[in-house]
């Protein structure tokens, strides 16, 4: 349990020595000013600023349906995106979008590494903000460290309190705009503050606090590092030209401490002043090259261009940079960007089919659809006078947030008649469709006994929308006794 | 236990690495990560804290209970008990409702064929089949022929004070003489009487037996069944002139009935049934198909 094990252990160890647990150092990222940081304040902005408004915006839909711009309703199995509505068996429209999501990080990181992880991941995002309020309450790094040694006092308390307590207020904003995506949020709101929410509510915030806390506050780089699989597979989608997070060795090495008005000759322009490690919020040394831990924030790069702007240097001793190209630096050789390779034009052809696939399916979604369930026991029925009946339940899906009215009619079965039930004295009855439900109409279809030939017939169902002049048709069967 | 064996240092990782190699393949001793050991710590006394509070382990007859007393029986119990709440709403409305207020309410009448349908699972399928087309003997409840009749006031009757049922004092009263096995009728007239009742459905038959058959079904027969086998409700007497047939329309099972009918009984179900489940099982048999 006492000793550490790093690599200036001893070569060997005592059984009873090697610790439970390892003892991984705390990562304690520093403060740094540039303008990579400006786009990830702007980024991190943009983004939560959806996150929590989003839920917020209207969107007029009638009188039947719900009027906010996203939201998807559970105990309605309906998800509103602006004008397009999701029913259940449509899932996988969603399923498409994924896909479209998945191949569009894939594309993204072939042409710019792990900018998703870098910028836009929640983890990042959220992260980022953590370290924010930390910085506010805590003071910067070198403070923090100092307040993680000191004893206990009062002052060390308090500001911990302050620090936990802002995060898990944090978290409970997280989770609280969360469930808005799942409920009216003017509704949702204020029931959430007078406990009449539910317990479906408060669960999901609850849980999302802790979950936010855990993840933004405590685990950080660690859910990066160790829970993320994308960190572990980014590798299949590199190449020597994708943009990455780069040290250029041949300018930097030799490394080593620099006096001002000391010579650069014969000596790299890294000065070893390690401000690329304490800035990075995994901890990790970029100058070690490209490695799984690296999220591709680029803080580094701001970090080492601001010691180059003092030091009177070029930037760009770490910047976003290819594999390619810093080889070609190192040769003396100009810069090449291929942004148009194989992997990025194929990726990109698959992110717009698979884009276009998602867009057709939304704009060719029937509003009116119908299916037919025989009875199958028993599969016919005879009656007094020898005619042949079937019974079917008709599911007609009224996708629309209006109530509508359909028609229905035989298409194809010579001598057959229609019977609805609830309907049997109305003739050619309009059946109402209540707005985004499915109907369940019982139907008997009737047929002489002396049309029945003793095969099976194939017909179908005709549903006729007078008003919006849709049909559908459902394909059906007339069951008899076969000869 | 006092034996500590050294573990080298691996140079690469600065991991230990165990002394036993296999085929000079060593493995690592990482240490794992600290939340992965308190998280493991926290499973263990989380499971301690779990035997206690629920049942857990099994003796040989019972189980240890666990302080809050939980049980997945009374939990099912008290979702049954929910479920009834939230359908009392809709019970109370069914049972002020009228047929024909049910037929014209589409929430009222899916909700009554569901509970019917589960009903008429539980309690008529054994007979009449669970897609209600009966069997020979088990009226088929599908079809536009009815021995009593197909109105929503007469199903309830039926259904409330059943066929023949012994604890019913109003119960629907049928009994067709065994005109054979009684010696009313002679087997040669059982035979001329079941052609002129085939012939009645148009199938075929023997002429002249059939023309014999029609003074004999006149005397003995139209009584009960009509003139000319139109069936009459107030006795249940079917109708035989249709193409249903309860115990089957061949020559042998007609001959058959006539000379020692069988006859079917069906249970009272007022008191076994509340009214509203019977209400429920005549909309939904009323639904059917054959509903009048």
């Amino acid at each position: 349990m006492t000793a550490t094990v790093t690599n200036r252990s001893p070569a060997t160890i005592d059984e009873a020595d090697i610790p439970v647990w390892s003892h991984r150092p705390k990562v304690q990222p520093k403060k740094v000013k540039g303008p990579i940081r400006n786009l990830k304040w702007l980024v991190m902005a943009v983004l939560l600023g959806v996150y929590w408004g989003v839920p917020w915006l209207r969107f007029d839909r009638g009188p039947f349906a719900p009027d906010q711009a996203i939201l998807i309703d559970l105990p309605g199995r309906k998800a509103y995106f602006l004008w397009f509505e999701i029913w259940p068996q449509e899932v996988y429209i969603l399923a498409g979008l994924l896909i479209v999501a998945a191949i569009g990080l894939f594309f993204a990181t072939a042409m710019l590494g792990r900018v998703w992880c870098g910028y836009a991941c929640p983890q990042t995002v959220w992260t980022d903000l953590y370290m924010l309020v930390e910085r506010w309450i805590e003071g910067d790094r070198a403070q923090r460290m100092k307040l993680d040694r000191a004893p206990f006092s009062l002052k060390k308390l308090g500001k911990r309190l302050a620090k936990h307590a802002s995060w898990i207020l944090i978290g409970a904003m997280t989770g609280g705009a969360w469930i808005l995506y799942f409920n009216d949020a003017p509704t949702v709101v204020p029931a959430l503050f007078t406990g009449s929410a539910g317990m479906a509510v408060y669960g999901t915030v609850a849980f999302l606090t802790a979950s936010t806390y855990i993840m933004a506050g405590v685990a950080r780089e660690n859910v990066c590092t160790y829970m993320c699989p994308y960190a572990r597979f980014q590798s299949a989608m590199f190449d020597k030209d994708t943009l990455v997070v780069s040290y250029h060795p041949a300018r930097g090495e030799v490394r080593g401490k620099h006096k001002a008005g000391e010579s650069w000759e014969g000596r790299g322009h890294c000065i070893d002043c390690r401000q690329c490690v304490e800035v990075c919020p995994t901890g990790i040394d970029i100058r070690d090259g490209l490695q799984m831990t690296c999220i591709s924030c680029g803080l580094c790069v701001d970090a080492c261009n601001n010691i180059m702007d003092r030091l009177g240097l070029p930037h760009g001793l770490v910047s976003y940079d290819t594999e390619s190209n810093i080889e070609r630096v190192a040769a003396g050789q100009p810069r090449v960007w291929r942004f148009l390779r194989l992997r990025t034009i194929g990726y990109g052809v698959v992110f717009m089919a698979a884009l276009a696939g998602v867009l057709y399916a939304l704009v060719a979604r029937a509003p009116l659809e119908a299916s037919v369930l025989a009875d199958r026991n028993p599969l016919f029925v005879r009656l007094s006078n020898g005619d042949y009946r079937n019974g079917y339940t008709l599911k007609l899906l009224n996708k629309s947030n209006q109530p509508q009215q359909v028609a229905i009619t035989l298409d194809g079965l010579a001598g057959g008649e229609l019977s609805i039930l609830s309907h049997e004295n109305e003739v050619s009855p309009l059946i109402d469709l209540a707005p985004d439900t499915v109907a369940a109409v019982r139907v008997f279809v009737r047929l002489p006994a002396g049309d029945w030939a003793g095969q099976p017939l194939d017909y179908a169902f005709t549903i006729h929308d007078p008003a919006r002049d849709l049909t559908v048709t459902a394909p059906a069967r007339f069951e008899g006794p076969q000869k | 236990m006092s034996e500590h064996r050294k573990y080298e240092i691996d140079p690469v990782t600065g991991s230990p690495v165990h002394p036993h190699t296999w085929d000079g393949i060593g493995e690592l001793e990482t240490p794992p990560p600290r939340w992965w050991v308190l998280t493991y710590v926290v499973c263990v006394l989380f499971a301690f804290g779990w035997w206690v509070l629920y049942p857990a382990w099994p003796f040989v007859s019972g189980y240890t209970k666990g302080i809050l007393g939980f049980s997945t029986r009374a939990d099912v119990a008290e979702q049954i008990a929910v479920a009834k709440a939230a359908q009392a709403p809709l019970n109370d409305r069914l049972a002020k409702a009228d047929y024909t207020v049910i037929a014209a309410d589409p929430e009222l009448s899916a909700f009554a064929l569901a509970g019917g349908k589960a009903l008429f699972g539980e309690n008529c399928a054994q007979c009449h089949g669970s897609g209600a087309a009966g069997n020979i003997g088990y009226p088929n409840l599908l079809d536009d022929d009815w021995l009593w009749g197909g109105d929503f006031a007469t199903l309830q009757a039926t259904i409330e004070h059943g066929v023949r049922a012994t604890t019913d004092g109003d119960t629907r009263q049928s009994m067709m003489p065994a005109f054979g096995k009684d010696g009313m009728l002679t087997r040669a007239q059982v035979d001329d009487v079941t052609a002129y009742v085939l012939s009645l459905s148009g199938q075929p038959a023997d002429a002249a037996a059939a023309e014999r058959g029609t003074q004999l079904f006149a005397d003995n027969c139209a009584a009960c069944h009509g003139d000319k086998g139109i069936g009459m409700r107030e006795t249940g007497a079917p109708r035989l002139t249709d193409a249903i047939w309860l115990y089957q329309g061949d020559a042998k099972a007609v001959a058959a009935q006539v000379w020692n009918p069988r006859h079917g009984v069906m249970p009272a179900w007022a008191g076994r049934l509340d009214p509203l489940a019977i209400k429920k099982l005549v909309y939904y048999v009323h639904s059917l198909g054959g509903g009048e």
